[in-house]
């Protein structure tokens, strides 16, 4: 028996091949694109109180057209709303709480709906059945409609818009999961950690999970694009985040009836939330190309 | 198929008990609220509780769940708080408003997307391919909300061509109908017609297609004869759906554009906690939920021959 030593190749650490994968994406240059845009709203908001010329609160000076000099030093680059604060902050401000809230209620929604859609798909049988059901139950109902039940009932508040995202997008995530699962359990990896006696838990969260994650990362762009039109459609409905703190749907909503003499004010709003939201669709469209291409 | 269809049936009347019943949980969870919305911020406790003992608020949950539905069953909705006339008599008349609406916005989506989506996906990568795709990526990123804005922007302040709002307190008029449509169906087409195009693209790839090409047929009759007809299977589901969707958009637009449909009805009885006509509404949009989805798998399993026979 000869002695032999058999090279192998060491594993690339996982964040070295997430950059990689990253890397990928320059490849589209639609998803570029989409990925410039939302990082300028991400340092936007991160820089706010730098950049912002005003106070997102203050009220300075009412009813001024765009480009207009504030009376002591400074520019109102966008104008200002009916109540004389300066648009272009309140929109850095609002970005804020966008990207926060947005973010975070779509990561809610999936640490619900992941764990419903694994046990879904690979435990089947009667949990499949109830879970599938009460998704069915939850799916039939327009969103914005049991958007709008949740929170004119709980109240509007920021926790409050994070749950009702979580409940009404948790069901779409778990059937996505659903699918993805029963699609791999077969697979022969899934079967060598069965007869390794791995318990179920481990299955699902280092064998199968990992190998769904390209559909969900996509998934995950376009809702988080659609978590933030549900926000401003909150705001605009007047159920969103609470004033006085800027919220670019309550911006919106505020100013929309002066809009036949100052477009400005709720224009730049719509701009500000329209320009995020496609920032993530192209995203989503990029990492789609992308990935169908290897 | 009529197993299937009556099987289906019997999910949306279990679907309708389950949602009803849970709206009634969720709206218990505010009952004093009610009161106050109804008798005004400055009625006293004794007031509210008044008010309440005659609404039969005091009652078990559980009986004036059980009395609401008896009642639901043989088609007498309760009374609006909100409206103080019986539900019925104001859900028809908006329904059939957002019928209108919803009518008038398929008839716009349907042929420009089906048309685009099939131009887009003949050529898969060409200069109009590409043009069609980043467009309809760029509409529906726009939130209806702010379409609203910008086209009202442009059409009502800019060039004066047509009314802001859309009351049609004067009767029906055609006019007020288009802005509500046009922000809808921008908002719409984006999706349906990438479906198209990726379904066009797919069929434009298989064997039979490059066969016809092969045996020499004009490129019109290759795209006419053998590929739309396997294109159009998804589109159709995907329309079906997408009535669905249709119904979250409208109540944003009708409330912009003050428009007396269905969507506004549902957002004001929310705002009011008016729990007959939110019970009523939410059992409405099951129904179409349930019907569009049941017609969506009806029709794909009509319109594909490879299901159909075997």
């Amino acid at each position: 028996m000869s002695e032999q030593t058999i090279e192998i190749p060491r594993r690339e650490s996982s964040i070295l091949r997430a950059f990689k994968s990253l890397a990928l994406l320059r490849e589209s240059a639609v998803g570029m694109v989409g990925l410039a845009i939302i990082l300028f709203w991400v340092l936007v908001a991160i820089f706010a109180d730098l950049l912002a010329p005003f106070p997102p609160n203050a009220t300075i000076m009412p009813l001024v057209m765009p480009g207009t000099e504030a009376p002591d030093g400074g520019m109102f680059l966008l104008g200002t709303d009916h109540i004389g604060r300066d648009i272009l902050s309140r929109i850095m401000h609002g970005a804020r709480q966008v990207l926060i809230y947005g973010p975070l209620a779509t990561v809610c929604a999936y640490s619900v709906g992941i764990p419903m859609g694994l046990a879904a798909g690979y435990v089947g049988g009667l949990t499949d059945e109830i879970l599938s059901f009460m998704a069915n139950v939850i799916l039939s109902f327009p969103v914005l409609v049991l958007y709008v039940i949740i929170i004119a009932t709980i109240g509007a508040s920021a926790v409050n818009i994070v749950i009702a995202v979580t409940f009404a997008s948790a069901p779409g995530i778990m059937r996505i999961v659903r699918g993805l699962v029963l699609d791999l359990r077969s697979r022969e990896y899934v079967f060598a950690a069965q007869t390794r006696g791995e318990p179920p838990w481990r299955i699902m969260a280092v064998e199968i999970l990992p190998n769904a994650r390209g559909p969900l990362i996509v998934d995950a762009c376009l809702r988080l694009g659609y978590v933030i039109i549900t926000i401003g459609v909150l705001g605009f409905l007047g159920l969103g985040l609470p004033p006085p703190d800027p919220d670019w749907g309550g911006m919106i909503n505020e100013t929309r009836q002066m809009a036949m003499a100052f477009p400005h004010m709720a224009l730049f709003p719509c701009l500000a939330i329209s320009s995020l939201v496609l920032g993530f669709n192209l995203l989503a469209d990029g990492l789609r190309e992308v990935s169908l291409r290897d | 198929m009529m197993i299937f269809v009556l099987r289906r049936c019997g999910t949306m009347v279990l679907t309708m008990l389950v949602v009803s019943l849970l709206l009634f949980l969720l709206l218990e969870i505010s009952p004093g609220n009610v009161a106050t919305k109804v008798l005004g911020p400055y009625s006293s406790e004794e007031q509210r509780n008044l008010w309440l003992e005659a609404h039969g608020y005091f009652d078990p949950i559980y009986e004036r769940y059980f009395r609401w539905l008896g009642n639901f069953v043989i088609g007498d909705f309760g009374n609006s708080i909100r409206f103080k006339v019986p539900v019925g008599e104001v859900l028809w008349p908006r329904l059939a408003n957002t019928g209108i609406l919803a009518l008038a916005t398929l008839g716009v989506v349907v042929p420009v997307s089906l048309i685009l989506g099939v131009l887009a996906g003949m050529r898969e990568g060409s200069t109009l391919d590409r043009t069609i795709s980043v467009s309809s990526i760029v509409t529906t990123s726009v939130p209806e909300f702010a379409s609203a804005v910008l086209l009202s922007a442009v059409f009502v302040f800019l060039l004066d061509l047509l009314p802001g709002t859309s009351g049609m307190s004067e009767g029906f008029d055609l006019k007020q109908l288009i802005l509500p449509v046009m922000v809808l169906a921008v908002y719409d087409f984006g999706y349906v017609t990438r479906m198209t195009r990726a379904s066009m693209a797919e069929v434009m790839l298989t064997h039979y297609i490059r066969t016809a090409m092969l045996k020499g047929l004009p490129y019109k009759t290759v795209i006419m004869r053998h590929a739309l007809r396997n294109a159009l299977i998804t589109p159709f589901t995907v329309i079906m759906l997408q009535i669905n969707w249709l119904l979250s958009g409208v109540i944003v637009v009708e409330y912009y554009f003050a428009y007396k449909g269905f969507g506004a009805l549902l957002l004001e009885a929310s705002l009011n906690s008016d729990i007959f006509v939110i019970e009523a509404c939410a059992m409405v949009a099951v129904f179409v939920a349930v019907a569009t989805q049941t017609i969506a798998d009806v029709g794909y399993t009509y319109l594909n021959p490879r299901i159909r026979f075997s």
